[in-house]
């Protein structure tokens, strides 16, 4: 997926809205800092997701952290193949390493996420 | 503001991801912690350790004064000797663990950063009119530590002495770069063979001079993250995880460095009782049937009964294994106890496993080679 017509969250998921399916991702930004990925727990198909809330959880070697939703739907697919190979996470973030899919709300939009030039002046005010 | 080591503009300047650790900014880790632990594991890393406390105590007394903090016995060292051991509390509880040298002209006692002041303090309190001086040379020098099974092989030839020449726990002074002073020790928190350097960090160059040596020489350098996963798999204890002023040596299986026989100490007569305490809970270690990793203070359950906590955790890179190190109950301390953790809410299967988690093997030459523990339960 083109990094450009992709969608993000402050805390650093990306969403990609296709009719109403979203596909919600980590950015290369979120997968460099973490490093050295060994576990991902993600919900199951049908559970509830809720934007801004935490939807699963991401652990590195150092330190585990929450996964929070760009948007709010039910989940419609996870991405099994994380389970056996969470490194795709850090190989591929915007291609083989998503996440999960959630089935949103007609009428869902994405304006209230950042475009990739706000997403990259965010991560230049976080890297000072 | 943080503290800074002379290394500091290199490790920045190298991708060093720079964290605060005990008032210093140091390094977590350069790459990634993985490669940087499995570099340790089969062939050499680098690791600024400038941080950890280098305090010189001299003069006439100097060894009652040692005598009375230090649970180990210094009056059986000799010079060149290195030796783990306690400074304990009045109630036997661990104010640090500290490496005590045996120099021809003073001794030497490495402290952890974060107990640096404390243990000066308490050094100075403790003299009682004593002729005995008490330096801290952290902020005068600097501690590089080469650490992996090609780690000396690597710094041969780099110093006036062959650290091949010194034996393990075992240390002395010599010169790099033709007469810079430099002091060496076979000793490190790794779990493998390796020596640590210390050399002045006035002449800072010539410090970075060398780092630089080392790495050409084949060392990578390795961040606090793998110096953290790389204690934990040789379950050395760090201190504020294992050991606090609550913990006493023999709960965390340390009292092999405690010499109650060797005269009053600082600590002794709560220590002759504690020592045994049947009820005080123990250091076990943990490995986990998931890879979540149990992390600090995750709860160690059985049947549903809270029976102790984690005290470190991650998944190691070596083994891709969740291992833990917790305090539990007496007993729940035998090999291959079965037991729960609460990770995050989840209750995750773990049992208990002999410590260390991983240990180095060492021929007949003395010359090491890696080998992962099989795990047995």
């Amino acid at each position: 997926m083109d990094p450009k017509t992709l969608r993000y969250a402050k805390t650093h998921e990306w969403a990609y809205l296709e009719g109403n399916v979203c596909t919600v991702g980590l950015t290369k930004f979120a997968v460099d800092q973490l490093t050295d990925i060994i576990y991902i727990d993600l919900p199951d198909v049908d559970d509830p997701v809720t934007v801004g809330d935490s939807f699963g959880e991401i652990e590195s070697v150092k330190a585990v952290s929450d996964l929070y939703s760009p948007v709010s739907g039910d989940v419609s697919a996870v991405n099994e193949k994380l389970q056996t190979d969470p490194t795709l996470i850090s190989s591929d973030p915007y291609g083989k390493g998503w996440l999960i899919k959630v089935k949103v709300e007609k009428g869902t939009t994405l304006d209230h996420l950042m475009t990739l030039e706000q997403y990259e002046e965010q991560i230049a005010s976080e890297e000072h | 503001m943080a503290l800074r080591t002379p290394l500091y503009d290199w490790h920045v300047g190298h991708g060093g991801r720079m964290v605060e650790f005990s008032g210093w900014d140091m390094p977590v880790q350069y790459t990634s912690i993985a490669l940087e632990h499995q570099a340790v594991r089969t062939a050499a890393g680098l690791f600024d350790i400038s941080h950890m406390g280098r305090l010189s105590i001299n003069g006439a007394d100097a060894l009652p004064l040692i005598q009375q903090v230090y649970s180990n016995n210094a009056a059986a060292m000799k010079i060149g000797q290195v030796r783990y051991g306690l400074i304990c509390n009045e109630r036997g509880g661990v104010r640090d663990d500290v490496l005590l040298y045996r120099r021809s002209h003073d001794w030497m006692m490495v402290v952890n950063a974060s107990n640096r002041d404390k243990i000066v303090s308490w050094l100075e309190q403790h003299k009682n009119g004593r002729a005995v001086e008490i330096t801290d040379q952290t902020l005068t020098t600097c501690m590089f530590a080469v650490q992996g099974p090609q780690a000396l092989a690597l710094c041969r030839g780099l110093t006036e002495a062959d650290p091949e020449q010194l034996a393990y726990y075992h240390a002395m002074p010599t010169h790099y770069h033709g007469n810079k002073a430099c002091f060496l020790s076979r000793t490190g928190y790794t779990g493998e063979d390796g020596i640590e350097i210390i050399v002045s960090a006035l002449d800072w160059t010539q410090a970075v001079e060398l780092w630089e040596e080392l790495i050409r020489r084949g060392a990578k350098p390795c961040g606090l993250g793998a110096r953290d996963t790389l204690r934990l798999e040789a379950a050395m204890p760090l201190y504020g995880h294992e050991l606090s002023e609550e913990i006493d040596p023999f709960q965390a299986g340390l009292g092999w460095a405690v010499k109650l026989d060797k005269g009053d100490f600082i600590g002794r007569d709560a220590l002759l009782r504690r020592r045994d305490e049947k009820t005080l809970p123990r250091r076990v270690g943990l490995e986990l049937a998931g890879r979540r990793a149990a992390r600090e203070g995750s709860t160690v359950l059985h049947k549903e009964r809270i029976i102790g906590h984690v005290t470190s955790g991650t998944v190691t890179p070596t083994l891709n294994k969740a291992i833990a190190m917790a305090y539990v109950e007496p007993a729940f301390t035998t090999v291959g106890t079965v037991c729960t953790v609460d990770v995050r809410g989840k209750a995750e299967e773990a049992h208990v496993v002999p410590l260390p988690f991983y240990r180095r093997k060492t021929d007949e030459r003395g010359t090491s080679t890696s080998r992962l523990l099989p795990p047995k339960c």
